[in-house]
């Protein structure tokens, strides 16, 4: 991590106009060092006592400076003030701050009577991101069971912090995701159509831009880009530019086409938004050579010889002539909404932070070289082809392309296949899975499949696999469940097996359940045992687990004699699950001692 | 699929076919035996273009004898390439042998096939062609043999003249479906002209698509489509507008400009004919010489001299000698002057003037002293004029060429012709824009020859209701003429009337009714619920650009633009193409990243005219107002009158006939096939009228209930979201109940077996 060295201001208060100095920065501490040597205002604090940093946000529309607070107390607010030359420095203390104090409330758990693990913390802290702690932060805060659960095992001692998480990688990967990802693009309103806004006493009319406009009439007319880069600052201030601007928008509104000649005859920069958009023109050539063939109209144009200039019928009301020799652009609001939807299509290229409308510029000129201007249109291009196929098919009649199933995702088709097996001869045969431990070659079993397959052909299914007896009596048993549970639950939603619980037992019996899940969870994703950390996880985790079974016979045996029924019914699933962990782990433990000492060979 | 039809063995490119394409093979199937025309009205979205082309290719390879061919006429270059795409996709299912033999290829003009770098970077037409010629022309290329360093030749089309001499074009292209990008690769592939390739091969191929005027315009069409034998298949698909195109075809109108063009090309004629003179007498010499011999035309002119063809049908051209006082070129220099001046004079007028061929000519031949044979040879004299001066800037001399075939047209035809001089625009009398225009009334007069040159013709369109009317309006006998309804498997279409907004006042496009705010905000209102109700792709047609513009800044000083463009994007067809093309691709873009969008159209524009919005593209279109055609126009006041003594069309009759046409032609184009599903609300509350909802075509008529046929807009929303919550629903595609709608292999089978058994 190291140490960082910084110029900054130290304040003790917001209206404070601030010490210059140094600001120094590293694993442990933090010190302070005014420029002025006789100042009393010299910092060094240990990083320890600091609890939490806040940092202002910064924008262009307000001149705030960057600001960061290093809080002592989060909920007192003492602390220490620091001012910034610029955002970016603010940025990069502020990064470090935050892997500091992320290191030192990684091993502190953040409630302070918890006891300090320091067994735990030597077996390798992790060095977790600031950003990283506030996402689980944030997530314990939005899930109270999580909470509950996180509560219960990691302050408890039983799993530990990384353990806790690792299992719940998809949320906090989530939460990542769209955090970084989504990129805001323009908004579909059209910001770019400013609106005067006249009081109605004066002959004044107000233009309000803000940067957020600006970058919009940069993306949309490309001209006035262009005249920005060129003329500002050298030539005009940006006020003055904008002013123009405005005044020529005012002329397009007012349709006063004779008004707009004649300034434009005076003033160059003016005639500059009067007139048509070279550069989107220019564009448009390229672009048109790039459509879809089955809509391209331009084509059309050029095939039409009815339509000569003179020939056919001019004036019967369908065609409006216009004169197009007209030096000044006629801009109508159909391009400039045509151009406002194709803008936000394209989307925001750049991702700068709004700040003032010459980094607007600049970036957007930068992302535009960028951009390499593809080559002019390929006849043989496969997309303009694949584009008309895709047109001009009639889908219905054909087979449909892709079946529209999603693939199953399994990591171990072998462990599924596994399990499924043992799972319907469970209920056969009781204990069905160890009575066949088959030790069958692939030879063996081929054969005996074939023989099986070949006595069913002969016997015509005579000799099913499951005896229809039990098949019934499987089927007629599951079908009464069902239609019990659906009549209870449907009489009344109260009625239901939990509804007429007492609600204490209730909650503590679905509380139970989610930590019985969480535990087994664990427990079953740390066979098999290879390292010593997951042999003392599932020591701690099978420790948790008996407690938690001690708690539900005392429920089972507390119960109201009226409810006992219901509660064994609920409590025998989750006994059962438990039942199986504590009959695996016996297994383990008893292979693992006819093979030696060791468990697993470790 | 393969399948039997009648005894001939139809080969379909899908797996499936629904019962009314095989209906509808059946009809055209009689119509090709019984060598008739047909007239044949299918929904759209029901495979009309798949159906059509596999039985005529079917037709063709079953009777190698017989060799048919296809000339299939699209409206559009767009609808051209999805024909193109279909013909590629039933090739591949084609069995190999026969889709060896067979050719099929696109023809369009210079603009869109040329392939030399320099020639081709112009944006028009006009200099495309022009520059085309340049390099091509005959005399360019005599100059260049004897001067090669100065003047530049097209290598592309020196390489297509070497192949064409040798006979060997067609190693140039095997047999295949070539698209105009296919054209255009493999033009610069093998370094040949793609456009002349492709104008030798149509002599050839055994499919072409071209667009209609290169059938239906003489001046074209006398130089395309001259040599295709009778035995030729014609189709027009999207036909529902022909008669337009047909009299489009024959009409020419005048203004001040093209009078003033024209007197600029005449003082530089008479400076080149100066210079001939002074150079080369005898080339004009030779011309007056060939003209006494009574050739018009220099009969076989090279490939790359030919220009735009006489206006006048190939049967009406006269094949007789130039009169005499127009061989010599400066008379007939002076004869055009006058006529020139004339037309000056006349469109100095104050008032509207109507005016009959006849007597115009007669005011002609009275003040000018030009008489009706020098003025029916005005074309071919021009012609035979501009090639002997060897120019060849054509598109400079439009506006003279203009001045001929105007000249030509009111010299040949006495009927069906109307001659209309207007001061100004109705819709904007203070500004003064005069114009003479001949218009064609009569839409049987360009087609005639279509029909009488090949055995079978057939129309079709999605809307060609009433079906009656086509063949009296292009005077014509089909054979078969018949309407399909649409078997659905599900109700997959919804139209709705909506006659009233939110606030239950009536909604209307009527020319009282338009501007007043209530409407445009009941209107607003409408696209807005429906944008926040409809999922993807919204289109919604006006009645008129000027309509489009005022409404839609109505919408946006109200604020109710904004809103909708919360909801989505908005697009909107504007009168230059490119943005057009380039809104709606941006349109479809906006449709498939599932941000929705909506559209503004116009019906009889660009995008109304062929523009598919089907699936998500279009799940919704509103048909704002009914578009009926500008009433007081002249030119439409002169064409209903002639209609009404010619064919007995009442004038109503014909204009709601119009409108609806249409409005169908626009609602239609959101399905595309069964499992296609779209909304059409048509936005008046004229609709709800008997006279006017009944025009509209059966597939149409036969959805829409009668508790949808007065709905305000909260209705309408209800209905609308009802409809899209039941098509959300999984369905049988093959249809349930007794009705199958889509038949497989056995299905047919069977069919058959059914009717040998009956």
């Amino acid at each position: 991590m190291g140490t960082m060295t910084i110029g900054a201001k130290y304040k003790t208060t917001l209206k404070d106009p601030g010490t210059t100095g140094v600001l120094r920065m590293n694993e442990d501490k933090l010190a302070f060092i005014p420029n002025d040597p006789r100042s009393l205002m010299k910092l060094n604090v240990d990083f320890r006592t600091i609890k939490g940093h806040k940092f202002n946000k910064v924008d262009g529309s307000k001149p705030t400076p960057p600001l960061l607070n290093l809080s002592k107390d989060s909920d007192k607010g003492g602390g220490y003030m620091f001012e910034f030359d610029n955002v970016g420095n603010r940025d990069l203390c502020r990064d470090f701050v935050a892997r500091v104090l992320g290191k030192h409330q990684g091993i502190v758990p953040p409630r302070p009577n918890a006891p300090p693990e320091k067994s735990v913390a030597a077996a390798g802290p992790e060095q977790l991101s600031s950003a990283e702690m506030e996402r689980r932060m944030k997530l314990l805060r939005e899930d109270s069971e999580l909470q509950k659960l996180h509560k219960k095992f990691v302050l408890g001692n039983i799993l530990q912090e990384s353990e806790f998480w690792a299992t719940r990688k998809n949320l906090l990967d989530d939460e990542a995701n769209t955090a970084s990802k989504q990129k805001p693009g323009f908004r579909s309103v059209m910001l770019a159509d400013v609106r005067p806004s006249a009081d109605g006493q004066t002959n004044k009319v107000t233009f309000s831009l803000t940067n957020e406009i600006i970058h919009q009439i940069f993306a949309e007319k490309p001209a006035v880009h262009r005249a920005f880069l060129d003329y500002v600052p050298k030539k005009l201030s940006e006020k003055d530019f904008w002013t123009k601007y405005c005044r020529a928008e005012y002329l397009l509104r007012t349709k006063n086409t004779l008004a707009a000649k004649a300034e434009a005859a005076d003033d160059e920069e003016l005639a500059i938004f009067l007139r048509n958009d070279d550069i989107v023109a220019k564009e448009a050539k390229l672009k048109i050579k790039r459509v879809d063939p089955t809509l391209d109209m331009e084509a059309d144009a050029g095939d039409d010889y009815i339509h000569l200039p003179d020939h056919g019928i001019l004036r019967d009301g369908s065609r409006e002539t216009t004169d197009t020799d007209s030096e000044l652009a006629r801009r109508t609001l159909s391009q400039d909404l045509n151009r406002h939807a194709a803008v936000v299509l394209e989307g925001r290229k750049t991702d700068v932070e709004i700040a003032d409308a010459k980094t607007v510029a600049e970036a957007l000129a930068r992302s535009k070289t960028e951009t390499p201007c593809s080559s002019i249109a390929d006849d043989a291009s496969h997309e303009r082809l694949l584009k008309v196929a895709r047109m001009t098919e009639i889908e219905d009649l054909q087979a449909p392309r892709s079946l529209p199933y999603a693939p199953l995702c399994i990591k171990d088709p072998r462990e599924y296949f596994d399990s499924q097996q043992a799972n319907p001869l469970r209920p056969l045969g009781g204990d069905g899975r160890k009575a066949r431990s088959c030790s069958l070659s692939t030879d063996d079993a081929f054969r005996h499949l074939m023989d099986q397959i070949s006595s069913v052909k002969v016997n015509k299914l005579s000799c099913p696999v499951v005896q229809s007896n039990v098949a019934l009596k499987v089927l007629n048993e599951l079908n009464e469940g069902i239609s019990r549970s659906r009549r209870l639950n449907l009489k009344n939603p109260q009625d239901s097996l939990l509804g007429r619980l007492p609600h204490r037992t209730r909650d503590e019996l679905m509380d139970h359940w989610t930590a019985i899940q969480e535990l087994l969870r664990h427990f079953w994703s740390s066979y098999p045992i290879t390292t010593t950390v997951l042999y003392n996880k599932i020591q701690r985790v099978k420790d948790a687990m008996t407690q938690i079974y001690q708690k539900l016979q005392d429920i089972k045996e507390s119960a109201q004699p009226d409810v006992r029924h219901e509660i064994s019914q609920l409590v025998k699933p989750m006994t059962q699950a438990l039942d199986a962990a504590f009959n695996h782990d016996l297994e383990q433990q008893q292979k693992s001692s006819k093979t030696g000492n060791k468990p697993n060979g470790f | 699929m393969k399948f039997d039809l009648e005894g001939l063995t139809v080969h379909f490119p899908y797996a499936a076919i629904y019962p009314e394409q095989h209906a509808y093979m059946g009809d055209l199937k009689r119509a090709l035996d019984a060598r008739g025309h047909a007239l044949l009205e299918m929904p759209t979205g029901t495979g009309k273009t798949a159906a059509l082309i596999s039985l005529i290719t079917s037709y063709s390879l079953t009777n190698p004898s017989r060799p048919l061919r296809l000339l299939y006429c699209t409206r559009t270059v767009h609808e051209m390439e999805k024909t193109l795409a279909e013909l590629r996709l039933l090739f591949s299912h084609l069995p190999p042998a026969a889709a060896r033999s067979l050719l099929a290829l696109g023809l369009s003009s210079r603009k869109n096939l040329c392939v030399h770098p320099q020639a081709s970077a112009s944006a028009a037409r006009d200099s495309v062609d022009t520059a085309c010629r340049r390099l091509t022309a005959s005399w360019v290329r005599d100059k260049a043999a004897s001067d090669p360093d100065s003047t530049p030749l097209c290598d592309f089309f020196e390489s297509f003249d070497r192949a064409a001499a040798a006979g060997d074009l067609a190693s140039y292209m095997p047999p295949g479906v070539y698209t105009l990008a296919d054209l255009r690769s493999l033009g610069r592939e093998r370094r040949i002209c793609p456009y002349y390739l492709a104008r030798q091969m149509v002599k050839y191929a055994n499919v072409v698509v071209y667009s209609y005027q290169y059938l239906l315009d003489p001046k074209v069409a006398s130089i395309v489509s001259r040599e295709m034998q009778k035995e030729c298949v014609v189709v027009f698909d999207e036909a529902h507008n022909i008669d337009n195109v047909c009299i489009e075809a024959l009409s020419v109108s005048i203004r001040k400009q093209t009078l003033e063009g024209a007197e600029r090309n005449l003082r530089r004629i008479s400076q080149e004919i100066d210079r001939f003179k002074a150079t080369d007498a005898n080339r004009l010499r030779a011309e007056y010489n060939r003209l006494v011999d009574g050739l018009a035309q220099r009969g076989n002119l090279p490939i790359s001299d030919a220009w735009l063809a006489n206006p006048s049908l190939p049967d009406d051209i006269l094949k007789e000698a130039v009169p005499g006082n127009i061989r010599r070129a400066e008379h007939f220099l002076a004869v055009l002057k006058r006529l020139v001046r004339f037309l000056d004079g006349r469109l100095e007028t104050e008032n509207v003037e109507n005016e009959m061929p006849v007597s115009f000519v007669a005011s002609i031949h009275s003040q000018a002293g030009i008489d009706q044979r020098m003025l029916r040879f005005c074309y071919d004299r021009l012609q035979s004029l501009l090639l002997t001066l060897e120019i060849t800037d054509t598109d400079e001399f439009m506006h003279i060429q203009t001045i001929c075939d105007f000249a030509t047209l009111i010299g040949t035809y006495t009927r069906g012709f109307s001659i209309i001089i207007e001061p100004y625009d109705d819709r904007m009398p203070e500004i003064r824009d005069p114009v003479i225009q001949l218009s064609c009334h009569d839409a049987s007069l360009a087609i005639q020859p279509v029909f009488d040159r090949f055995q079978t013709v057939v129309i079709t369109s999605g809307t060609l209701s009433p079906i009656d009317l086509y063949p009296r309006l292009l005077n014509f006998n089909p054979v078969i003429s018949r309407s399909f309804t649409m078997s659905l498997t599900r109700d997959c279409i919804c139209p709705m009337v909506l006659t009233r907004g939110s606030d239950q006042l009536p909604v209307s496009t009527k020319f009282d009714m338009r501007s007043d705010p209530g409407v445009v905000r009941n209107y607003g209102r409408l696209l807005l619920e429906m944008a926040s109700a409809v999922p993807d792709g919204i289109v919604c047609f006006f009645v008129s650009y000027s309509y489009m513009d005022g409404i839609v800044n109505n919408w946006n000083e109200m604020g109710i633009l904004q809103d909708i463009m919360q909801h989505k994007l908005v697009f909107i067809e504007t009168p230059d193409v490119v943005e057009t093309t380039l809104a709606l691709d941006n349109y479809r873009k906006a449709c498939d990243c599932g941000r929705g969008a909506v559209f503004f159209s116009v019906a009889r524009g660009k995008v109304a005219e062929g523009i598919d919005f089907d699936r998500h593209y279009g799940r919704l279109v509103i048909m704002f107002g009914v578009p009926f055609q500008y009433t007081l126009s002249k030119i439409l006041r002169a064409r209903l009158e002639y209609l009404r003594e010619t064919f007995q069309i009442k004038e109503g009759d014909f204009l709601t006939f119009d409108a609806l046409r249409q409005a169908a032609q626009c609602v239609g184009r959101v399905i595309r096939s069964k499992a296609d599903y779209g909304m059409m609300i048509f936005a008046d509350k004229r609709y709800s009228r008997h006279d006017k909802r009944s025009k509209l075509p059966g597939w149409i008529l036969s959805h829409l209930h009668d508790a949808h046929l007065n709905l305000s807009t909260d209705m309408a929303l209800h209905t609308a979201r009802e409809f899209l919550r039941r098509m959300a629903q999984p369905y049988d595609k093959t249809g349930s109940g007794g009705k199958k709608t889509l038949l497989t292999e056995e299905d047919l089978q069977d069919m058959a077996r059914d009717a040998m058994e009956m």
